[in-house]
């Protein structure tokens, strides 16, 4: 095993895999603007190999808006939305679970609407306004989904709740625009709010615990319409 | 994923000169398929090229009565366009059953033909693969074959195309039109944007190297009554087993297009005439020639039966 061509290793530090990495990704991206490499910087020559080599991969300059505070990051290109979300904002809320657009964990909402943010670059959004679960609600502060998943024992183990939350909350904004569904009857009217209607767009989102049915009576409590 | 360095191009012939320029560079849109594969080091592109803002987001209607949509146009705004729901209802009901909600809100018009096969042994880097490195062999002929292809496939691949998109485009006789590196312009009908794989794989449309898609263009609306029906493993959130596209008009005619057959969206216009007779004397000119294994000839009597319900659907 290359230890320093191992993604996971510089995307998760901690992790002990038997690598021992000198720097952290943070360490390596301070380094690499400390000596100011451009984007332009070919690629070839940053082939990772060595702890010095890693030092000048192409980094680029990004400002986003996440969860009403704006940020200018300068970050390694490879780096995913939720990556910059978690392992450079510490806004470790929204979770990674299999980091190839499958499971919805990593879902947070960018400019209003909902998406994967494992499959998004961040410097692919440049001035966008990110909200993640941190920024729906606080502990004193709930937000209504989150109090709805609360009530109704939307979840168990909890980690692909702050995904299933922000899907919800845009799913409800969805329906409220009459953006339709796989099981929308009619093309040419609304779409209404129905179990099939919320369940079908909450597919995305996959609970490994189960906790669909109470998913369901957690959104169908915010949408006001009786279970 | 290996290093790459990005740009943001300003206009589409910019950005294809940019990605002309250097070998292996790559445009990135929505990127749910690319990052995908960026993870696993199935591409490995070393530049890549944003067009995000290029502003080919806009659904214009043509003087011919047709539609024009732009090519970073996102698989939600194009199935919710009331335009496209009342007179292209087949391009809804396809890109609603294709992916998820957060996928569709990012994923473009563009990508979406551009995405490559979910074959398994594509995506398994630890196995051979004529369409990820050519010449390597096929490893799903004589492999786990249910979901691949039944026709159009050759014996150096049997992957099959995933889109569900794509397969109204074709039913809808879309057409693709792109920019090259030389700021020079083309229109491809959809009909001859996917290739087939013969001793190719790796190659998968017609676009040259640098060549962008700009827009995909409909015909005017071609009336009837518009189904996609979609059969896979789960109600949702799956690629297809089997699809159809169907445009039935009142005097029983129609078309008819499939998907999860073959590395294209599978049509033979031919075929058509058979409508009036139904589903079987459709799929015995549709499918003739088909080659499939045994682990996925199901798909043939399964074909035959999903256009025998798309029919009826329609007639209800």
């Amino acid at each position: 095993m290359t230890c320093f061509g191992d993604e996971r290793t510089l995307d998760m530090p901690g992790q002990d895999d038997g690598c021992h990495l000198p720097m952290t990704r943070r360490n390596l991206l301070i380094a690499g603007a400390s000596s100011a490499v451009a984007v332009a910087t070919s690629a070839e020559a940053a082939a990772p190999s060595t702890p010095a080599e890693h030092a000048s991969v192409p980094t680029a300059e990004v400002r986003m808006s996440v969860n009403g505070t704006p940020h200018t990051l300068d970050l390694d290109t490879r780096t995913t939305l939720l990556d910059a979300l978690r392992e450079h904002l510490h806004l470790t809320g929204t979770k990674k679970g299999c980091d190839h657009g499958q499971c919805g964990a990593c879902t947070v909402i960018v400019d209003g609407r909902r998406i994967n943010s494992c499959l998004t670059l961040a410097v692919m959004h440049p001035g966008a306004h990110v909200t993640t679960i941190e920024g729906l609600g606080t502990p004193e502060h709930l937000h209504p989904m989150q109090e709805a998943f609360i009530k109704h024992d939307g979840y168990q183990c909890g980690y692909c709740t702050p995904g299933q939350i922000c899907s919800a909350v845009s799913v409800l904004d969805e329906i409220k625009q009459g953006i339709p569904s796989h099981v929308t009857g009619d093309l040419t009217v609304r779409p209404l709010l129905s179990m099939d209607e919320l369940r079908e767009r909450m597919s995305g989102n996959i609970c490994r615990c189960g906790a669909y049915s109470n998913i369901v009576e957690a959104i169908t409590e915010v949408a006001g319409v009786a279970a | 994923m290996k290093p790459f360095t990005y740009e943001r191009a300003r206009t589409p012939a910019e950005a294809a000169a940019a990605v002309a320029r250097q070998p292996g560079a790559k445009f990135i849109a929505g990127g749910t398929n690319l990052l995908d594969l960026m993870k696993l080091q199935i591409e490995t592109p070393p530049h890549l090229v944003d067009v995000n803002t290029l502003g080919l987001d806009r659904i214009e209607p043509m003087t011919d009565g047709g539609l024009r949509i732009g090519a970073l146009v996102r698989n939600t705004d194009l199935a919710a366009d009331d335009r496209v729901r009342r007179d292209y209802a087949v391009l809804s009901r396809a890109l609603l059953a294709g992916a998820s909600g957060q996928l569709r809100n990012k994923a473009t018009t563009a990508g979406n033909l551009l995405q490559r096969t979910r074959c398994p042994y594509f995506y398994d880097t630890n196995q051979p693969c004529n369409k990820r490195q050519p010449g390597t062999g096929c490893s799903a002929l004589g492999g786990f074959s249910r979901q691949l292809a039944i026709i159009g496939a050759s014996p150096t691949c049997i992957a099959t195309h995933p889109s569900d998109m794509a397969v109204a485009m074709r039913v809808l006789d879309a057409a693709v039109e792109t920019v090259r590196a030389d700021g020079h312009t083309r229109t491809i009908p959809i009909a001859d944007f996917h290739r087939l794989p013969a001793g190719n794989p790796q190659v998968e449309t017609a676009l040259e190297p640098g060549e962008l898609i700009t827009a995909v263009t409909l015909p005017k609306p071609p009336g009837g009554t518009h189904v996609y029906r979609k059969v896979r493993d789960r109600a949702s959130y799956a690629f297809a087993l089997v699809s159809v596209a169907a445009i039935v008009q009142p005097d029983g005619s129609g078309r008819v297009a499939l998907g999860g057959v073959a590395p294209k969206p599978w049509r033979d216009e031919a075929a058509e005439a058979e409508m009036p007779r139904g589903a079987k004397a459709v799929m015995a000119r549709l499918l003739a020639g088909a080659q499939p294994t045994a682990d996925n000839a199901f798909k043939r009597p399964l074909a035959e039966r999903t256009l025998a319900a798309a029919i009826t659907q329609a007639r209800a």
